[in-house]
């Protein structure tokens, strides 16, 4: 019956905790999946100055804070307690969220809205840093240690399903505020943007409730009763040079391959599917969809299997597993999306209105015609012939380009896609299904929120969260080598394999109450 | 396996520079190449970030040499 008990609290504690976590990955995740259409309504291109806000915003308030936030709160944590910590970093996710959703356009405020956003972004970004630690912290505190890591891989699960919930409500919302779908995408770009943001507030009241309700972490609640709190949490995780080694194995040995694999297979994959593969923007997510969908129950099974074999072995055999698999299965995913390889024979070609855009003051002009087409199989695309036309030169028709966009893939296709995208989840849950019990047991009590949360937001927020900027930028250096952006994360998996390897130990902590 | 931990110490601790220098000289080519704000930003941010990371990377270059880490493996739960 007691036993009972205690497993019906762990499972309160679980759920009160992952909801939270959850709905602030979903207030995070949303901003940037609709960065080119949030930065239509506060950030036009045309002011350098807006522009130069648009940046920060998209830019530094998605993994530069985070370390800060991870400090702040951090020390906050260990200084007043976990519960009430990730409450407030819950209010200030969850009210800078709903608050984005209410900033008046550009057009109608001028530079304040740009500031206003800009502000609220890095609010969230601070929050965000000070959350994952004080969920981790406070649900391995009450696990049982036989267990801890199978009850942490709960709160693993969230950041995937943030990201899952923010790609349902915008593909729903995007869908549902006309019947006819091309008015619907116009409306939502024009206001039905502001949904994904505003109900968000919903969820946040909701999980503040169930947090009230919750106990502080035993073991801090001990601490603070015996006065052995820290006094000088940062000072004590940074400037001791015993916790210091600590910090530094976590980020170079653990976090900072994990963060690469993570943002990999969650974030550049989707990209790549887009921007690279030139996928259709309902399919690139739905295929994303499906295979978080498949994947997340590993968080659970890794995190469980590492309270029986260890931590350390299933993190670097996902490190080791994505060192050697990203190249075959990115080449795989460009292949199956060229058309050019398909040997279908195209059955019906349906030619769009043309499109003529002017750009410059001299009159020149970008004439787009496009055709649809489909083949035997069910692949379709669109075909995109560009011409520039000249208005005032000689030479005033230059040749023309011909591009393959909005691809829908066959449906033989679109299910290996799935399984190609859920492989790589698969190794997301290798390497952070136990990361939070290895955290949790690397550091002592009293500065354990501190200490843990930032190697592991300078490992995600830095090294992970920069995954798909430098993976694309590389493509754009070296133009020739569609896959040569993957060598961003392979490398620094490898460097952090061969570390974790050598010096991270697997021995599993039996008491986390020190 | 206590010497391989130590003596790579100096490799991890090579690795602090090196970076640094990468980054230096990409960000300087990048912003020469296309010298927009946008690209002055985002070099920026990425020198002032990677460098304290590449202290860290030293640093812990110089615990592996001095052997800090040794004894940390434990191949049983």
């Amino acid at each position: 019956m007691n036993q009972k008990t205690e497993t019906s609290g762990i499972w309160r504690i679980i759920g009160a905790s992952s909801a939270g976590t959850l709905i602030e990955w979903y207030d995070f995740y949303i901003f940037g999946s609709l960065a080119t259409v949030i930065a239509n309504q506060f950030f036009p291109k045309t002011n350098p100055t807006a522009a130069l806000l648009s940046t920060l915003a998209t830019f530094a308030a998605g993994f530069i804070v985070r370390p800060f936030g991870a400090l702040v709160f951090g020390r906050l944590g260990d200084l007043v307690g976990r519960k009430n910590t990730f409450l407030l970093t819950l209010v200030l996710m969850g009210g800078s969220t709903f608050a984005i959703g209410l900033v008046p356009g550009y057009d109608r405020i001028g530079f304040l809205a740009p500031i206003l956003v800009l502000l609220l972004r890095l609010v969230q970004g601070l929050a965000l840093g000070g959350e994952y630690g004080g969920a981790a912290t406070y649900v391995a505190e009450h696990a049982p240690p036989e267990r801890r890591g199978y009850y942490t891989a709960w709160i693993q699960t969230t950041a995937t399903l943030g990201l899952f919930v923010s790609l349902g409500v915008i593909l729903l919302t995007r869908h549902s505020l006309d019947s006819n779908l091309t008015e619907s995408i116009r409306k939502f770009n024009d206001w039905g943007w502001r949904i994904p943001f505003l109900i968000s507030i919903v969820l946040v009241i909701v999980s503040i409730y169930i947090r009230m309700k919750m106990d502080e972490s035993p073991l801090f609640a001990k601490l603070k009763s015996e006065g052995t709190l820290s006094v000088n949490p940062i000072k004590e995780s940074f400037g001791h040079k015993l916790n210091l080694k600590m910090v530094l194995l976590a980020l170079f040995g653990a976090t900072m391959g994990q963060g690469v694999v993570w943002y990999t297979g969650q974030f550049y994959a989707q990209s790549f599917l887009e921007n690279v593969c030139k996928i259709d923007f309902d399919q690139s997510r739905t295929i994303l969809i499906w295979a978080i969908l498949l994947a997340t129950p590993f968080f659970v099974v890794f995190g469980g299997w590492s309270d029986k074999v260890g931590r350390k072995w299933i993190m670097m055999a996902g490190m080791f597993l994505a060192v050697i698999a990203y190249r075959p299965i990115y080449g795989k995913i460009l292949q199956l999306s060229d058309t050019t390889q398909t040997q279908s024979a195209i059955v019906s070609s349906v030619d769009l209105p043309m499109k003529t855009t002017a750009f410059g003051t001299n009159g020149d002009s970008l004439r787009i015609s496009s055709s649809r087409k489909a083949l035997a199989n069910g692949f379709s695309y669109t075909l995109q012939q560009v011409d520039t036309i000249r208005l005032h030169s000689v030479n005033n028709h230059l040749a023309a380009t011909k591009i393959v966009v909005d691809k829908n893939p066959d449906k033989e296709t679109y299910l290996m896609l799935v399984f190609l995208i859920f492989l790589q989840i698969l190794l997301v849950t290798m390497v952070y299904g136990p990361i939070a019990a290895f955290l949790v047991e690397l550091f002592p009590t009293k500065i354990r929120y501190t200490s843990m949360s930032l190697p592991y937001h300078i490992g995600n927020g830095i090294f992970g969260g920069l995954t798909p900027f430098i993976a694309t930028l590389l493509t754009t250096i070296y133009t020739a080598d569609k896959l040569v952006g993957l060598w961003y994360p392979i490398i620094v998996a490898a460097v952090c394999l061969v570390i974790g390897l050598l010096y991270v130990s697997n021995k599993i902590d039996p008491d986390v109450n020190d | 396996m206590k010497l391989i931990k130590k003596y790579l110490g100096i490799v991890w601790m090579a690795l602090g520079p090196l970076a640094i220098y990468f980054l230096v000289s990409t960000a300087a080519s990048e912003i020469r190449a296309k010298p927009v704000l946008d690209t002055k930003i985002q070099w920026g941010v990425f020198v002032i970030i990677f460098i304290p990371i590449a202290f860290g990377i030293m640093l812990f270059g110089y615990y592996a040499l001095n052997g800090e880490y040794e004894g940390e493996i434990n191949d049983q739960p």
